[in-house]
Order: C-alpha cells, then structure tokens, then sequence
C-alpha cells in the first residue's frame, strides 16, 4: 500500500471525544500515525500476517492502520472506556480490552498466544511520572519480537539506557524523527498549536 | 471478542495462580466474516497466518472457549500440526478462533470466581484497587 492511500484511509477515523488531561490523550493524528506505519511497514513488513497488539490505543488509529496493512488480529488496549467506545465505533475488526496497560492481563509467562508485534504511542510521562517506561515494561513482555514505541526525542538517551538496561531490550533503534503537531486539545495549552519532536523507536 | 483474544487473557488479580483460561458466560454471540472464501486470493493469506498461529494456540483453552460460544463441533480433542493440511480443519479453526464473536457477557476466573464483564464485545479487565 501506498502512503497516499493509506493516508486517505485514516482520514476519517473518529479522535477523542473529549480529550482527558490525565491520561495524556494526545490524539495520534491520520498524517503522524499513517508515516509511522507506512515506516514500519516499508522498512520490516511487520504487520501483515501477524498478531499485533496497541497499547493505550485510545480511539485505535494505531490497530486501525496495522489491520489496513495486512494484520490479521489486532489487540487494542486502554484504561479508558470513552475512548473504547469511540475506538468500536470507528472499526469492529479489531479485539478491544479495557485494562490498565501498567497492570496487563496479558503477560503471564505461561501464555504462548502472545503478540508478534506491539505498537504504541503510550503516554510520555509528563502528568504521571514513569507512566511511559511502565508501558514500555509492558510492551516488552506482551511482544514476541518487536515493539515499536514514540517517545519524546528529549528523552532519547535515557530510553537507549534504561530499555537495554533495565527492561532486558536486545536493541534499541530510533528509526525516524517526527515531529508531533499536537493541537489545543488540553486546556492548559495556551498556544494555537504546538510542536513536540518525537523519536520513532523500534526495540 | 474473539477466541483468539480470550486464549491470550489470563486473570491477573495478585496472588492467583492459576488464572487460566477464563471460563466463559455467554449472553450473546455473534458472527462476522473474516477473509475466508475458497477461491479468492485471500483464502492463502488466511491460511498462512493460521499456520502462523497455531503452535502457540494453548488448544485445551481454545476448545473449551469454543464450547461455550457453541463452535465447538467438528474441532478434535487433541490437535496435530498435521492437521493444517485438512482444507475442512482449516476452515473450522478458522471460523472458531476469528469469526465467532462474544458479545456479552462474562470472563470468569477459574480460581476465585471473580466476573469480568464483556459489554458490547470488550471485556473490562479493569481491577478493584484491593486486587492489585
């Protein structure tokens, strides 16, 4: 697939409702989630045929594009059922669970029906300390083979460090750089818009 | 849900041990058509990932799923990596794990009990805070 098309494709799924604060519901926009996914797909074809699994998928765009290239089960996870129901309405393909991703009830050592991939854009951590590291954890024992993850490129050096480090990562790769045009969506936010330079991970 | 999703889950309220595989409480099930048409270009696809899938299939669990949502028959007792040559095995497996949906319901933990409901095709595996 191309990138126009699957651009063209996501233009219409529904965002959140009303974005909540505390959960850092940053919406995951058609134009940034269509580049992410068209590098993965282009770069490790890691979608189609496989179980894929998106954490903190909020309204799905994330297991929407996956299921566009080819994926053929798709998990979606989130603490949040306003952004579940939002997340069923734009798309019955894929399985949604309501679940707190930090405590997932997919990790039990004894499963083997785990997901080939994961991808997620978790939260990065500026309300809940931790929060994004916590869904890295998470990322790493629901994934057997590969997790793909944005974070903010200000924390870089630390993600390489405490990935390999403390969460037993194999490698840690940035594979692109996107700039992440984050709208008004939050109250606090006093500028029109604002950009946020975010790394690309593939663990 | 799909049965597919279900052999994923597992209860994970601190301190149980044997949390696997829920049982289920069904309400309403539903069917969709998952890519799966003899002759059409789609059937290898869906083939290849059912090859893909089916060593980390924990099948006692997938069987015992499938009786509850009643698409347990023609599924054997014990499965065989030869069986992914049968067109008929294929088709049944295929149609159990991915086309039979629980729609309400519940997950039920094997070892304390404790409900987790499934509304509108989500289970909210969400715990109380004295489960953590």
């Amino acid at each position: 697939m191309k990138l126009k098309e699957l651009h063209a494709l996501m233009q219409d799924i529904a965002p959140f409702r009303r974005a909540k604060t505390e959960l850092e519901q940053y919406p995951t926009g058609p134009h940034l989630a269509s580049r992410l996914l068209f590098t993965v797909d282009n770069s490790y074809d890691e979608f189609a045929g496989r179980t894929v699994a998106d954490l903190g998928c909020g309204t799905a765009m994330l297991s929407i594009g996956a299921a566009l290239l080819g994926a053929r089960h798709v998990v979606g996870v989130d603490i949040d059922p306003d952004a579940l129901e939002v997340a069923a309405e734009n798309i019955q393909e894929i399985d949604l669970v309501l679940a707190d991703v930090r405590a997932l009830p997919l990790t039990q050592p004894l499963l083997q029906a785990r997901a080939d991939t994961v991808i997620m854009n978790p939260p990065f951590g500026t309300k809940q300390k931790g929060v994004d590291m916590a869904f890295l954890a998470a990322a790493f024992s629901v994934s057997l083979h590969t997790v793909y993850s944005l974070h903010k490129s200000s924390t870089r050096d630390f993600i390489a460090k405490t990935a390999k480090r403390d969460l037993g990562a194999a490698s840690a790769e940035v594979l692109a750089q996107l700039r992440y045009d984050l709208p008004a969506t939050m109250k606090f936010h006093k500028h029109k818009s604002v950009d946020i330079e975010v790394d690309l991970w593939r663990f | 849900m799909k049965l597919l999703t279900h052999n994923m889950l597992s209860c994970h309220i601190k301190n149980v041990r044997n949390g696997y595989p829920f049982l289920i409480e069904v309400v309403k099930v539903s069917e969709h058509e998952a890519d799966f048409d003899p002759g059409k270009l789609l059937v290898r696809a869906a083939n290849h990932f059912l090859k893909h899938i089916f060593p980390r299939i924990n099948w006692p669990a997938f069987l015992q799923g499938a009786q509850s949502l009643g698409c347990r028959e023609g599924l054997p007792e014990e499965a065989a990596e030869s069986m992914l040559e049968d067109e008929g095995f294929l088709k049944r497996f295929h149609h159990a794990l991915l086309e039979v949906f629980l729609e309400e319901g519940s997950l039920v933990c094997p070892e304390t009990g404790r409900k987790f409901p499934v509304t509108k095709g989500i289970p909210n595996m969400l715990l109380n805070e004295d489960e953590c």
